[in-house]
């Protein structure tokens, strides 16, 4: 007779096969959809070369994994979606810069075992409002996650990414 | 005044004029050549005009040939190949840490570990992670995480494998960049037996946004009997042959719902802890919670972990209570980029805690310095004070050690 631990050991090895359907809490798309109430504006490119590619290279701590970045505006609204590694994974995360200020910040897609509380609101809040300093640093003290130290770190470095590439974009519009 | 121009003076004026316009059509080009002029210069102008025209095409094109070269390299990195594709899904990682122990039980230099991760992202979804340890310059050899992890949906996920248990603040996160000290604190080592790992299945799961997560899971058990004093320390498996004779059960549960801030409990039973090889001794539960506080430069960490192990056995040697609590406050200090952060703990532990005739616990007072000079890389120092009950020897000195993670 099977005891409790082997039953409840045989329920939990048969739980991987439900419907997969996790780590993606929002498709780009639909994110931008949702922040632009519909109407996508065409998307717009920017090309991480000379200067910028240096600047991007030093806030990331290594070379962003491509030559250009799509964005899109809306008035002074950019909408960005960026990625860099957690720990072991890319975790794709959308920003709205308004006015060089950061309106909102949504993880999209996580995909690493630990570090998941940085999805919620009671840590992506400590984002808003926040800009960049003189030294490309976000003007404020973001506090972490108890064991999600490399995932918080993943998402301030994309915080101040999608600040400088937004006063680059406005400065080459203007 | 009269101003009527006398016939003589209009004579002299229209023979000036005249003279003056002969003189100046000469040096002139005749309608003929003008036209021819004006019709060379038209077709310069076209020309130019067309020139332009082919130049931002020329741009426009150049543009579009380079976006699409981008595009295209973009893509071959994801996927020229199976093995390029293989490679963009695996993901290799590591940490290690060098110690220098000049205590009064031993000076010694001892590459302590040296850990390799190896994880591969089948999709989304679905992922494996490894993690394999090299201990003490390769005396040890340790596979202490392979699995596989499913979501299940955007709230749980379950796993199968060899996994770290979901208890104490150490033991599923051991870099050594993450924590003071050289060497783990003695509470998470022989009450909580840091690094703990286990063979089995998991469910975890986020509770809605309340910020309170759970973890369940069916494992392996101990296997310690009165040979080693029934300390759990000892009793680990390490999923090499593990005698599966009596599986335990770990719950979780953690609250990290404000940043900065966990608190956790988890509570462990195994019905019989010496897998059936000792009579005299049984059951056994766990319980630990602990809770980690951030705030600006200042943090602390606190834990709290009691064994109770049933059975004539353990009892008899005061083994049927082992427990031992921590507090550690610390104070981080930012030098540029850099970081400098200062710590003191008390640990206070008792493997033998159930009779209270035998003087068994031991106290440790620690003190020390971390050292970041980038993220990823720390040199650490500390000393240690031991104030032990009884007849047990004070094992006291300081520590160095380096340690790194990527």
């Amino acid at each position: 007779m099977l005891s409790v631990n082997r039953t409840v050991l045989l329920l939990l090895l048969l739980f991987p096969g439900m419907l997969l359907a996790g780590g993606v809490y929002q498709e780009p798309e639909d994110f931008l959809a949702e922040v632009f109430n519909g109407e996508v504006p065409e998307a717009q490119v920017i090309w991480l070369t000379g200067p910028r590619k240096e600047v991007v290279t030093q806030l990331l701590g290594h070379r962003y994994p491509s030559l250009r970045v799509r964005y899109w505006r809306q008035g002074q609204r950019t909408a960005w979606i960026l990625e860099e590694i957690g720990k072991t994974e890319p975790i794709t995360t959308g920003f709205i810069i308004n006015e060089g200020r950061i309106d909102t910040v949504k993880v999209l897609v996580f995909r690493e075992s630990r570090g998941w509380e940085i999805r919620h609101s009671f840590f992506t809040d400590q984002f808003d409002q926040a800009r960049l300093n003189e030294q490309r640093q976000l003007d404020r003290t973001i506090d972490g996650i108890s064991g999600a130290t490399l995932s918080v770190r993943a998402l301030k470095k994309l915080a101040a990414m999608a600040l400088y590439l937004d006063q680059q974009a406005r400065q080459r519009d203007a | 005044m009269d101003n009527r121009t006398s016939p003589i003076a209009s004579l002299t004026a229209a023979a000036l004029l005249s003279v003056s316009l002969s003189a100046t059509a000469g040096d002139l080009p005749s309608r003929e050549e003008m036209w021819k002029i004006i019709q060379q210069q038209q077709k310069q102008i076209e020309a130019l005009q067309k020139d332009a025209q082919t130049s931002t095409v020329r741009i426009e094109e150049a543009n579009q040939k380079a976006t699409a070269a981008v595009e295209v390299a973009e893509q071959s990195q994801k996927s020229v190949s199976s093995a390029a594709a293989w490679a963009s899904k695996t993901q290799l990682g590591g940490y290690g840490e060098l110690h220098y122990n000049n205590l009064d039980s031993k000076d010694e230099i001892d590459l302590h570990r040296v850990v390799l991760l190896l994880n591969h992202q089948f999709t989304d979804d679905v992922r494996f992670v490894s993690e394999i340890e090299f201990e003490h310059d390769g005396d040890e050899v340790e596979v202490e995480q392979a699995y596989v992890e499913f979501d299940l949906n955007q709230q749980t996920s379950a796993k199968a494998g060899v996994f770290l248990m979901p208890v104490g603040i150490l033991n599923e996160t051991h870099e050594p960049a993450t924590f003071y000290g050289v060497e783990r604190n003695p509470v998470e080592t022989d009450i909580i037996p840091t690094t703990w790992w286990a063979g089995g299945a998991a469910l975890g799961g986020q509770i809605g946004e309340s910020g309170f997560s759970y973890d369940v899971a069916v494992h392996e058990g101990l296997k310690t009997d009165i040979s080693n004093g029934y300390k759990v320390r000892k009793g680990r498996q390490k999923s090499s042959k593990a005698d599966a004779n009596n599986l335990a059960s770990t719950a979780r549960i953690k609250w990290t719902g404000m940043p900065g801030v966990e608190l956790a409990a988890t509570v462990q039973y195994q019905d019989d802890i010496t897998q059936g090889t000792d009579d005299s001794a049984g059951e056994a539960w766990l319980f630990e919670a602990h809770a980690q506080i951030e705030r600006g430069p200042l943090a602390l960490r606190a834990l709290y972990a009691y064994w109770d192990l049933d059975g004539d056995g353990p009892e008899a040697i005061g083994a049927d209570e082992q427990s031992g609590f921590y507090v550690e406050p610390s104070y981080k200090f930012s030098l540029f980029d850099q970081k400098l952060g200062i710590f003191g703990r008390y640990n206070q532990w008792d493997n033998q805690a159930g009779n209270g005739e035998v003087d068994s616990e031991k106290k440790q007072y620690t003190a020390g310095v971390n050292y970041w000079p980038i993220p990823d890389v720390v040199l650490k120092f500390d000393m240690r004070q031991q104030d032990n009950e009884g007849e047990q020897s004070n094992d006291n000195g300081w520590n160095l050690g380096v340690g790194y993670q990527f």
